[in-house]
């Protein structure tokens, strides 16, 4: 396998351009998914899904006004969602076709001739990234532009960013720059900045594409704490078998006790 | 209603910039505390699950009527009970292939339904349960053609033995399928929605064989039935006391109307049943009343799980929680 790539997002410095959501739709040739205006932020498509695979959130947080006072906008935050491509990815660990699979570059892709739409890993992901495009049938996510990458180029939504928030890269080499942005923020005070999703050791093994961000995850839309629920397996099949286990002493027991009953009538 | 966004806007300024799900004015008082959190513009985190009804949880209804259906056949067959036997193993057949059918129909491709076969994944419980399925289906089938035709009656039988094991596996790994999921009402119930499922399933399977059997053959379906309704009423309650917040989708709207069915009928229809040999009234009352009880737990669950996957409460809290406690 070639070296594990990933994503990292820097929040901090995203303008809510878009045009990482429409490089991407570009590139990828997604259908558009409705012209929204949600009435709510500068926000227009809401959330990921089987036809959005980068996401501008706009979270405008703001504090009372009074009838003459100032616009009661505190900050605007901005940030392009994308896939996780978690090192333990529950839809991948639930897709029954084999159509999820692992690339060489350590993304999860999913195989558009193999997937027969069961759609079991819509609620399998704990981030809600992937989705079934009903007119189509099948699933559809990000694949980390799996095609550009191949033929060496970055995926089109990091090329397109302005900013860097996007940047593409080896994933080591990523959290790297990520902990010494992380340590420049904090240096100028800025206590609040965190990273997601780039600890190993969480729910789900850590994320292929991780975040520098401002406020809690749940203020973007994101889990706080994520696990892939395949790590329950195990005891879920304990549960299970001890429920197969009752159900035939249930039977049995119903047999049993009708012996005298089948003979009297 | 512009005076109240702005309202909610503003609100949720000093805590909860992005909105809480609901700052409707006057319910703050009423919410629970630790229903407090903050999301993005009260939007779900998770997706809900794609499957539709009638055809999913008529599925898992199906399913584990066939499923126990077929382990009622083998055990009726053992003991000499021919009559109950038959009607059993022709129900575990038929449930099996109408199962098999709204399967199919569930996906955005169903022309690629053997595409479930292409692998066999141990970490998917919908690849395991349609191995589990596809064997079930074809054992219960072939049990019933020659059981209906007299052709081929020692392979018949082999084959009807062989349900015996995969009908608990039909039966019950549908609860693993749906517990292995994001959706909070249904991870977090692992423990008890076998046992729910196993109750669920042999309740139906009961109903079905004691009103297709005559009564005076149908004594054990009735016990079947009974202990079904008892061991589904129980692991419900139990599920329900022990999720508590999470659990809450169990108890509200859609979901919470088919549970609450789901419990009436299932009691009523199982308390009856030790009686429902009695009448033919009693055992038609019995048998629908569970049967209609199966399919509301069902549709239930399927409501809950959508009602769990659309509100980020249930997403969020928890696991807020979780974090709080560790650090």
């Amino acid at each position: 396998m070639a070296e594990r790539m990933g994503f990292f997002t820097d929040s901090s410095v995203c303008i809510g351009c878009k045009a990482c959501e429409v490089a991407c739709k570009e590139w990828n040739q997604l259908p558009d998914d409705g012209f929204v205006f949600e009435a709510t932020s500068y926000d227009n498509t809401g959330m990921l899904g089987a036809s959005t695979w980068r996401h501008v959130a706009f979270i405008e947080q703001a504090h009372e006004v009074s009838v003459h006072g100032d616009d009661g906008v505190d900050r605007w935050l901005m940030s392009s969602d994308v896939c996780k491509h978690c090192t333990n990815a529950a839809c991948l660990d639930v897709c029954p076709t084999g159509a999820l699979f692992r690339t060489e570059f350590g993304t999860v892709v999913v195989q558009p001739d193999i997937c027969n739409g069961c759609g079991y890993c819509v609620p399998a992901c704990p981030f809600g990234v992937i989705d079934r495009r009903e007119d189509d049938g099948r699933a559809w996510k990000c694949t980390m532009c799996y095609d550009r990458q191949r033929g060496g180029l970055e995926p089109a939504c990091a090329k397109a960013c302005p900013t860097d928030s996007i940047q593409f890269g080896p994933l080591d080499e990523l959290r790297e720059r990520a902990e010494d942005r992380l340590a420049r923020l904090h240096a100028d005070g800025h206590d609040e900045a965190r990273l997601y999703g780039e600890n190993p050791d969480d729910g789900v093994g850590g994320a292929g594409a991780f975040f520098l961000l401002l406020d809690e995850p749940e203020v973007y839309g994101l889990p706080p704490d994520p696990v892939a629920t395949t790590r329950d397996l195990p005891a879920m099949w304990r549960w299970a078998g001890a429920a197969a286990v009752s159900l035939a002493g249930a039977v049995a027991v119903a047999f049993l006790g009708s012996r005298g009953r089948g003979s009297a009538s | 209603m512009r005076s109240e966004d702005a309202r909610g806007i503003a609100e949720g300024g000093t805590r909860t910039a992005a909105g809480r799900a609901r700052t409707v004015a006057g319910r703050e008082q009423e919410m629970v505390p630790e229903a407090e959190f903050r999301s993005y513009y009260g939007r779900p985190v998770i997706k809900p699950p794609v499957w539709h009804e009638p055809n999913m949880p008529t599925y898992l209804y199906l399913g584990g009527m066939s499923g126990a259906s077929s382990t009622m056949a083998v055990v009726a067959r053992l003991t000499g009970h021919a009559r109950l036997a038959r009607t059993a193993r022709i129900a575990a057949a038929l449930g099996a292939a109408t199962g098999v059918g709204l399967l199919a129909t569930e996906l955005g491709r169903p022309e690629r339904f053997l595409n479930m076969l292409r692998v066999f994944k141990p970490t998917s419980p919908m690849s395991v349960g349609s191995w589990i399925l596809a064997t079930h289906g074809g054992l219960s089938a072939a049990a019933a053609s020659s059981e209906l035709t007299g052709i081929l009656p020692r392979l018949g039988d082999a084959a009807a033995l062989a349900t015996g094991l995969t009908g608990p596996l039909t039966a019950t790994y549908t609860a693993v399928l749906v517990a292995d999921t994001a959706v909070p009402a249904w991870h977090e119930a692992y423990r008890e929605l076998p046992l729910l499922f196993a109750g669920s399933a042999l309740a139906a399977a009961g109903a079905v064989a004691m009103l297709g059997t005559p009564r005076a053959d149908a004594g054990p379906a009735r016990t079947v039935a009974a202990l079904g309704a008892a061991m589904e009423t129980i692991s419900g309650a139990v599920m329900e006391h022990r999720l508590g917040f999470v659990g809450e989708p169990y108890r509200e709207g859609r979901a919470g109307r088919f549970m609450r069915a789901a419990r009436i009928l299932t009691l009523g229809g199982g308390l009856l049943a030790p009686v429902a040999g009695r009448s033919r009234t009693l055992t038609a009352l019995s048998g629908l009343a569970l049967t209609a009880g199966s399919l509301c737990t069902r549709f239930g669950l399927l409501a809950a799980g959508r009602a769990s996957a659309a509100d980020p409460k249930y997403t969020v809290v928890p696991q807020r929680q979780r974090l709080d406690a560790t650090s």
